[in-house]
């Protein structure tokens, strides 16, 4: 393994004004639990410690403070101070930076950005699906873009997303259109919330061979997840069983036939992840 | 069905009176052993393993790809599963054709194909006690995957290769 580099934490922004939404866009709940909550909970299940970016009038905030918090650290405003401060916090660290308001994100949207970083660019980033713009808010920000961002928030810059276009940060496609769609009036929390619903967890069989069998401890199992295709069902499992297999190296079948992984899994369905064969 | 797997020895005898026919002037067979070394190791013994349900249809298609490539006039694969000591059978792949050049062509296609895409795993016992699924175990990143990310971008891609090209234990 190349230890040069950097181990990633991971960062959930929800020092934001919420200012279209009238209310704290951290507390909005889906299913029961606040997406600050559900954006903690996702990217744990990838980096081994995760903080969420605070201002210092919200270090008491009942819905921040349950978590290890980060605390602005440098001064000016917006997400470039949150990510500067983390960065001054661990300085070793890379940063899987989210914002708080992104209720489609899915780990195997998180899984790419991790596996395609590119440690020597200032940060990796996704490409917005709508205008083609780096998402500096779902990206890997690596330890260099401490200082750089320092120099261009001392030359008058505050945005992100111009600093990772002036940089030419390397850009990554989105493996699902609305994985980056954000969060930010009340209309579109409504939406959200309305496409989350139709979207309840279902009910999978999985059956492990192999490898896979005794990495997961089971032949098979039944899950509930919300898991809408075989990749982003892959990479729950993976962090939960800690596979070793990426999924590059398995093909996957869906009710006992070879099956795309961005198929849209139902209820019911039974799965087998196929680790490399070798017969004869 | 022209794939099918056994729990015991395989019954080449029986097997190979499925594939007589009148109109065949021969029959090509290719048997797979387990053998006593794998790649530098003394291997004891050898455990395979399938998911069946699937590996019936692939292992179907891909003898029914042979009967229509190959002008032959029968096919058939049996796959061993479970326990199997050295010596013993693994695989066996026969083929009657009116000549043997077309024999011998598609028995080495339906063998090819089986090992590269019917979902079938093998564990390699080892004289020194240790064990390992051939085409799993190197390949696999170090078990550390909260740092997915680092180890990942370096090796899938290299090692892509080697999977779809196994290496044989058996067999030849």
């Amino acid at each position: 393994m190349n230890l040069s580099v950097p181990p990633v934490y991971g960062l959930i922004l929800a020092g934001g004004a919420s200012s279209r939404m009238h209310r704290d866009k951290a507390a909005l709940e889906y299913r029961g639990r606040s997406q600050l909550d559900r954006a903690c909970e996702l990217a744990s299940r990838h980096v081994p410690e995760v903080f969420v970016s605070v201002r210092a009038n919200q270090t008491t905030d009942p819905v921040r403070s349950q978590h290890r918090m980060i605390v602005d650290c440098v001064p000016g405003e917006g997400p470039i101070v949150g990510i500067r401060s983390a960065l001054a916090a661990h300085p070793q660290a890379a940063w899987l930076v989210l914002a708080c308001d992104l209720p489609f994100l899915s780990h195997a949207a998180i899984e790419h950005l991790l596996r395609e970083r590119d440690p020597a660019a200032f940060a990796t980033a996704y490409r917005s699906a709508h205008d083609g713009l780096p998402e500096p808010l779902c990206a890997v920000w690596e330890p260099a873009a401490g200082a750089a961002l320092a120099e261009y928030q001392a030359g008058g810059g505050h945005c992100p997303r111009k600093f990772l276009i002036r940089h030419g940060a390397p850009l990554l496609q989105p493996l699902d259109r609305r994985a980056l769609d954000n969060v930010n009036t009340p209309e579109e929390y409504a939406q959200a919330l309305m496409a989350l619903e139709s979207e309840a967890p279902m009910q999978l069989q999985i059956r492990y061979y192999a490898l896979m069998r005794e990495q997961a401890g089971r032949s098979e199992e039944s899950i509930e997840t919300s898991a809408a295709t075989p990749a982003d069902l892959y990479a729950e499992l993976k962090s939960r069983h800690a596979f070793t297999l990426s999924r590059e190296q398995l093909k996957v079948a869906v009710n006992s036939e070879f099956s795309d992984w961005s198929r849209q899994l139902k209820q019911g369905d039974a799965v087998v992840f196929i680790p490399p064969v070798a017969g004869g | 069905m022209r794939f099918r797997f056994t729990q015991t020895a395989i019954d080449t005898r029986t097997a190979r009176q499925e594939l007589q026919n009148l109109a065949a002037g021969g029959y090509v067979s290719f048997e797979g052993w387990v053998r006593d070394h794998n790649e530098g190791q003394e291997v004891t013994r050898l455990e395979y393993e399938a998911f069946q349900e699937l590996a019936v249809k692939e292992g179907d298609r891909i003898v029914e790809e042979a009967l229509r490539r190959f002008p032959v006039v029968q096919a058939l694969c049996i796959h061993r599963v479970g326990a199997l000591g050295l010596g013993e059978m693994a695989v066996w792949v026969g083929v009657s054709s009116e000549h043997r050049g077309e024999a011998f062509d598609a028995c080495r296609f339906i063998i090819d194909e089986v090992k590269h895409r019917v979902p079938i795993w093998k564990k390699e016992h080892y004289r020194n006690g240790d064990s390992g699924w051939v085409n799993c175990e190197r390949c696999a990143a170090p078990a550390q995957h909260s740092h997915a990310s680092q180890h990942a971008h370096a090796e899938p891609h290299s090692h892509a290769a080697e999977h779809h090209d196994p290496v044989a234990a058996t067999s030849e």
